[in-house]
């Protein structure tokens, strides 16, 4: 029978469409729908809040804002994750178990507190890193750290930390412990090593580690809406508060989607970019 | 004053003595193989000479210098390693050309070297693959180009042929020995295959227990073998009254040793045969000749020269 394996995927197959398929094809179709302060949500197919949303540059700006942080995020993560997980591969045990253990526990930590941890310690003027630094006389003003694009980044690559070291570590594992080795005989200094024989091989690592960063950082909601609040929206944000705040679905509905489809489209562009390069070297 | 000399070096791991105060001498263009069973020593003798590894004692010299004192990047030895371990993210020519690079060899010149020694090992023609896309034996061949192109003073090969199959292991004994002997490079092999030692080697090393248990021609070591543990690791030896006789040397005859054939294993070019006799269990191996030979159970003597 041929119908069997349908048939037999047909229960998940309904869950994923009652879960995923319908919610997102009716967030689409709201997207389309008008609203009005008195009237609410009216069912007709307009183009209002499409041509809103790409005409007035508040919104650009907000998309653009979103796009950039999320790329500080992932070239910050890559930066300090990649190092990481190069240690933490040449650790022994039982050292790597545990900086393992130090590096993979804030996930553990709600997302919500670990931001308001950093709000703790920077925020304002009673933060606390800020009361020593200027206790200390180094500074004369508290550093600028709410509500700030800068607060934001080092907030979300802190949260985001974990996802990149795990992922260059994976791609580490696969290297051969004679390579540096190799590299060596043939005369290369460490830095050499690093550079021309290391690295190279850590790249399809940092980069699946980057998309996951990437799309994270750029849905990401809880952190924006702690440090940001109001003043310094995003995406998430944004739509969060068309549809909780100015009752707006629709036009909320015109930023969820925007933001599906541009991350879709990076995503997919990314992967296919990564096995174009990678897939006759390491297959 | 030999080539190469290791001097009572040893390498304690703990309280586990891993080398035993093996000395060596090794002359300029030598091929000497370093052979006993898995923890004997020899990788880490291996490594201590390339530097991998830190003496806890003794010395080695290279051409009357302490080598020592010379950073691993810098001793300019070729090292092949059981793993290959080549650069995946690199063509083959990338590979070979790397160590050129780091000596910072003249880009023409260094073209010609990788062109050159490509060709010495067969495969002139892959020069643009990357390693995933070799079979096992061409991965192992650009292995050795690699470490061959930067004219090596010395030549390491840590189990090379160990990963490939029995056939094309046997073929590449010949390449690697024919190789050698092109371009006259000092060699020192780290093997478990006593065919393979024997069949390479100009002298070998039997190690046991961090020790040097004999050191000598194969042939040498195969038919004086210094002690029983010699004996009993370069092929298949029997002990009669205290004296080893190789399979091999032992005939069926008119008199002689009485005993009768227990088990009769018929391997294609010769016959494996085990005989109980009032001495114990003796193997005996004779040529396949087409002869009719003793079956299972017959009664036979056996005569050999004493050795």
């Amino acid at each position: 029978m041929k119908a069997t394996p349908y048939l037999l995927s047909l229960p998940a197959l309904i869950l994923f469409a009652a879960i995923v398929i319908v919610p997102l094809g009716m967030t689409v179709a709201l997207s389309f729908h008008d609203w009005g302060q008195y009237k609410g949500i009216e069912p007709v197919f307009i183009l209002k809040n499409w041509r809103e949303v790409f005409t007035d540059s508040y919104y650009g700006e907000m998309f653009w804002r979103t796009f950039r942080i999320a790329l500080a995020v992932t070239v910050l993560t890559a930066l300090f994750g990649a190092p990481e997980a190069y240690i933490l591969n040449r650790m022994k045990s039982p050292w790597r178990g545990f900086f393992l253990l130090v590096i993979l526990g804030p996930l553990l930590i709600s997302v919500v507190a670990r931001t308001l941890g950093w709000a703790l310690l920077f925020g304002g003027q009673g933060g606390l890193v800020n009361k020593a630094l200027m206790g200390a006389g180094l500074i004369d003003a508290p550093l600028p750290f709410m509500f700030t694009e800068t607060g934001m980044i080092v907030a979300l690559t802190h949260v985001m930390m974990p996802y990149m070291v795990l992922a260059v570590w994976a791609a580490l594992q696969r290297l051969d412990p004679q390579i540096e080795n190799a590299a060596v005989a043939l005369g290369a200094g460490p830095v050499t090593v690093l550079r021309r024989i290391v690295l190279p091989q850590a790249l399809p690592g940092i980069l699946s580690g980057g998309i996951i960063v990437f799309t994270l950082a750029a849905s990401a909601f809880a952190t924006p809406a702690i440090i940001g609040g109001r003043r310094l929206k995003v995406a998430s944000t944004l739509a969060y508060d068309e549809f909780l705040n100015t009752l707006n679905w629709p036009l909320g509905a015109v930023v969820a989607v925007l933001l599906l489809v541009a991350l879709v489209a990076i995503v997919f562009g990314a992967n296919r970019l990564i096995e174009r390069r990678y897939a006759q070297v390491f297959g | 004053m030999a080539f190469l000399e290791l001097e009572t070096l040893s390498k304690a791991f703990g309280t586990h003595r891993a080398v035993d105060g093996l000395t060596l001498g090794v002359e300029k263009g030598e091929f000497v193989s370093l052979l006993g069973p898995s923890g004997c020593g020899k990788t880490t003798t291996l490594q201590m000479i390339a530097g991998f590894v830190e003496p806890s004692g003794g010395a080695i010299r290279l051409e009357g210098r302490d080598l020592l004192a010379v950073k691993p990047a810098k001793r300019g030895l070729g090292i092949v390693f059981q793993s290959y371990a080549l650069f995946p993210h690199m063509t083959v020519a990338e590979n070979v050309s790397f160590g050129l690079e780091m000596q910072r060899v003249a880009a023409a010149e260094c073209t010609k070297r990788v062109g050159d020694t490509l060709e010495l090992v067969g495969l002139g023609a892959f020069a643009g693959r990357y390693p995933r896309q070799l079979s096992g034996g061409q991965q192992q061949r650009v292995a050795l180009a690699r470490a061959l192109v930067i004219r090596p003073q010395i030549l390491l090969l840590d189990e090379p042929l160990s990963n490939l199959d029995a056939k094309l292991r046997e073929e590449m004994q010949i390449e690697l020995r024919q190789i050698q002997r092109t371009v006259g490079t000092t060699t020192i092999l780290v093997t478990h295959d006593q065919g393979e030692a024997m069949a390479l080697s100009d002298r070998i090393v039997v190690m046991n227990n961090g020790r040097a248990e004999q050191i000598g021609p194969p042939h040498e070591a195969y038919e004086r073998p210094a002690t029983p543990f010699v004996a009993s690791f370069l092929g298949k030896t029997n002990l009669v009254n205290g004296k080893a006789v190789r399979p091999e040397r032992i005939s069926f005859a008119a008199v002689g040793l009485a005993g009768t054939v227990r088990t009769r294993i018929f391997q294609g070019n010769h016959w494996l045969y085990q005989v109980d006799t009032a001495d114990g269990l003796l193997t005996v191996i004779r040529q396949n000749t087409g002869e009719e030979m003793p079956e299972e159970g017959a009664t036979v003597h056996l005569s050999w020269l004493a050795p």
